[in-house]
């Protein structure tokens, strides 16, 4: 097969410049430096270091309590992920649907966004407060609710508080997805179809997939690593370390414990797993989209 | 124009009369302990024109120790930094990093004598030897707290002993009052618990002699200890509120519970929330264990360490500036600002002879227990990643109190995790 070859000037290069060396900076650079550094133990002071080969990912993939936060990552992803599109979802349809004060509701909704999640972290410490959080009064009406020493209630915290902290943005994605479906698509449907529910799953979804997979793949990694500050201001990967993501105990052993070496490794299997995750979604689900 | 040439004329005498050494000095004393800091810090400047501090707060104690290592990684160390109990491990194995306290008074040329120091604080952050590492700044012990109105309402005295506690807690569950409850069980039910009972709690002496590669905590004593917590929890005199500090401090100041063991730094935070006439008194201990006699609790708290890596000139000024920290008058104004206990027996003498105890008896438990007779293992501790061993012994006492797992299968996990943590750190200390 022949190729053709275009020739053009070196613009296009120039402008993603600064883009390719702020991720080479900000992204290669340390991405290289923890693969380095999960060979070795290093005193935190850096006065002494030794090559130590596999030892760090041994250690940590024998370490029981691993496997425990691999587990709580992989379900508190999975929930706030799926919640945070789908409350998103119902939401931009309806919001879609009033016509009468539209942008007020749209504001309403879109508002969480401004909020940093280290601050929405400090608003649940209050809401959850046991002596003043109306939260916590009202959970504890329903059940004996803890989240100071139940593993469930800390999760369903933590949950809470990243999916509404999400929601907003996903809305924004959303709304747009649908505004940008043809009014004639729209009409012909309607005429088309009499039932709502159907209308939206058989036209409106599938159009609104290309968004959904987008925000999909941002939402997980939302899940991931944004909500860090949430689980450190509300829970602190407790009680019993119960509420502990991936990148929170790579936090943990690394900069509060002071074990570099360890906390690389831990890091290094994570970037490693997402990439893995990343691959996935891109072969398998994008497929099945049609732009 | 002439009033501005005045003004640079002025100004480039007086910068000439101030060339002053400047040192700075990393801290983690926020809020009110933050305000003492500076206040110490510029009666320091005031006091003398060769050396001029700057305090600088870096966030908790976990942060700061976090940004001193970063800092010392990138040479950008400041003079002094603090370090807490459980990070001492960290920065004295790291050799070389930090220029002990008694050299750096010795090449300063400051007079100083070990033994002027309260033997419990003095030994924490000294080496086996007793030579003086850091320099201890704000320590704590812990201490038990009591509601005098609950205690009076059950008609019961505050306990002595643990075994006191099991007679007075069904007369405090009576009059609706849950016992107990405690902040920082690892600090205070683990090692502070093995200082009161003088008790080994790790290998190569606490950790002194060598890095520790195995940890003691799996015996007997603690199982007993906390298979009593466990029966005292479930039968409501023991309060276990969640793993943070303030979970456990709130209940007592809201008068649910009617003692809380916390540390004798909490002085003026409980005298501010408490709406009760409260008292305070040592750490309860077994007598089953102790046989009858009493040994004293160590610090927590935090020392302050002098980086490497800096001029005569500058090390000179961090030293008078340790020396000033150490003067009685210093030491009893913060001692008094803070509920911290003060360093030195002088201050100690210094603050009694004013009278102050006679007005704040509470004040000095923790001055009177860390000055009880010591033990062979009572000096303290020196582990390595100690912080995350903390966070495993947290993560089991939940679970176990929650009734998930044993009392055997807690000290187990605890007992191999924190083996292999100490293992770890073992192999990156190079002598």
């Amino acid at each position: 097969m022949k190729k053709n070859t275009f020739k053009h000037s070196p613009l296009p290069y120039l402008l993603i410049a600064p883009q390719m060396v702020i991720i080479a900076v900000f992204f290669v650079w340390p991405a290289i430096q923890s693969v380095n550094l999960s060979f070795y133990l290093e005193d935190p002071f850096g006065l002494s270091s030794t090559f130590v080969g596999l030892q760090n990912y041994r250690e940590t993939l024998t370490n029981d309590f691993y496997y425990r936060s691999v587990r709580f990552t992989a379900i508190f992803s999975t929930l706030v992920t799926f919640f945070s599109l789908a409350i998103a979802l119902l939401l931009a349809v309806k919001a879609d649907n009033i016509i009468r004060a539209r942008s007020t509701y749209k504001i309403l909704i879109i508002w969480p966004y401004a909020v940093a999640p280290a601050v929405a972290g400090l608003l649940a410490v209050f809401l959850f407060d046991s002596h003043v959080g109306p939260l916590y009064a009202l959970f504890n009406q329903l059940w004996a609710f803890d989240h100071k020493l139940d593993p469930f209630d800390a999760s369903l915290a933590v949950i809470l508080v990243a999916v509404w902290k999400q929601v907003s943005v996903n809305f924004v994605y959303f709304m747009a997805g649908l505004q940008s479906i043809p009014q004639a698509v729209k009409e012909a449907s309607t005429i088309d179809c009499q039932s709502g529910f159907k209308r939206f799953w058989t036209i409106t979804f599938p159009l609104l997939a290309p968004t959904t997979f987008f925000l999909l793949v941002i939402n997980i990694t939302y899940a991931f690593f944004e909500t860090f500050a949430i689980i450190d201001t509300l829970t602190r990967g407790r009680p019993g370390g119960e509420t502990t993501t991936l990148v929170y105990k790579v936090y943990q052993d690394g900069f509060l414990g002071a074990d570099l070496g360890g906390s690389s490794a831990q890091s290094v299997i994570l970037m490693v797993f997402v990439m893995i995750l990343t691959v996935i979604q891109f072969r398998f689900i994008e497929k099945k989209i049609h732009y | 124009m002439r009033k501005f040439l005045a003004l640079s004329i002025t100004m480039a005498v007086s910068g000439a009369s101030i060339a002053a050494t400047n040192i700075t000095w990393w801290h983690a004393m926020g809020g009110q302990l933050g305000d003492t800091v500076n206040k110490i810090s510029s009666d320091f400047n005031a006091a003398q024109e060769a050396c001029t501090i700057e305090p600088v707060y870096k966030g908790s104690y976990e942060e700061l120790l976090t940004s001193g290592v970063a800092a010392f990684r990138a040479k950008q160390a400041p003079n002094i930094i603090q370090v807490y109990d459980a990070g001492a491990a960290t920065i004295i194995n790291a050799k070389g990093a930090v220029i002990p306290v008694t050299d750096l008074f010795a090449e300063a040329d400051v007079a100083f004598d070990e033994d002027d120091y309260i033997a419990g604080v003095r030994n924490f952050y000294a080496d086996s030897d007793g030579k003086m590492i850091g320099m201890p700044f704000n320590s704590s012990t812990p201490i038990l707290y009591y509601n005098k109105d609950a205690l009076a309402e059950a008609g019961v005295e505050p306990p002595k002993t643990w075994e006191d506690f099991e007679t007075i807690a069904p007369k405090l569950k009576e009059a609706g009052y849950i016992g107990f409850s405690q902040s920082h069980t690892p600090w205070i039910f683990a090692e502070n618990f093995h200082s009161r009972h003088n008790l080994q709690l790790a290998d190569e002496a606490n950790g002194y002699d060598a890095p520790a590669t195995h940890i003691l905590y799996n015996n007997p004593d603690m199982k007993m200890h906390f298979s009593k917590l466990k029966e005292w929890k479930d039968n409501g005199y023991y309060g276990y509120y969640g793993e943070g500090w303030g979970d456990n401090q709130t209940p007592f100041e809201k008068g649910e519970v009617a003692m809380w063991l916390g540390s004798s730094g909490s002085f003026g935070g409980v005298k501010e929330k408490a709406e009760f006439d409260f008292g305070t008194t040592y750490l309860p201990y077994w007598n089953s264990i102790n046989d009858g006699k009493e040994y004293n609790t160590f610090i927590g708290g935090a020392a302050l360490f002098a980086f490497n890596g800096y001029g005569k000139e500058q090390n000179a000024c961090t030293a008078s500036f340790f020396k000033f920290l150490s003067q009685s008058d210093t030491q009893a104004f913060w001692h008094k600002e803070t509920g911290y206990v003060p360093i030195t027996n002088a201050a100690y003498d210094l603050v009694k002879s004013e009278g102050y105890y006679d007005e704040e008896p509470a004040a000095e438990t923790g001055i009177l227990q860390l000055n009880q007779s010591g033990g062979e293992w009572t000096k303290g501790y020196r582990l390595g990643f100690y912080p995350q061993i903390r966070e495993v012994m947290r993560r089991e006492f939940t679970k176990f109190f929650n009734g998930d797992v044993s009392v055997d299968d807690a000290f187990a996990t605890i007992e191999s995790e924190s083996d292999k943590l100490l293992a770890r750190f073992a192999q990156t200390v190079k002598e």
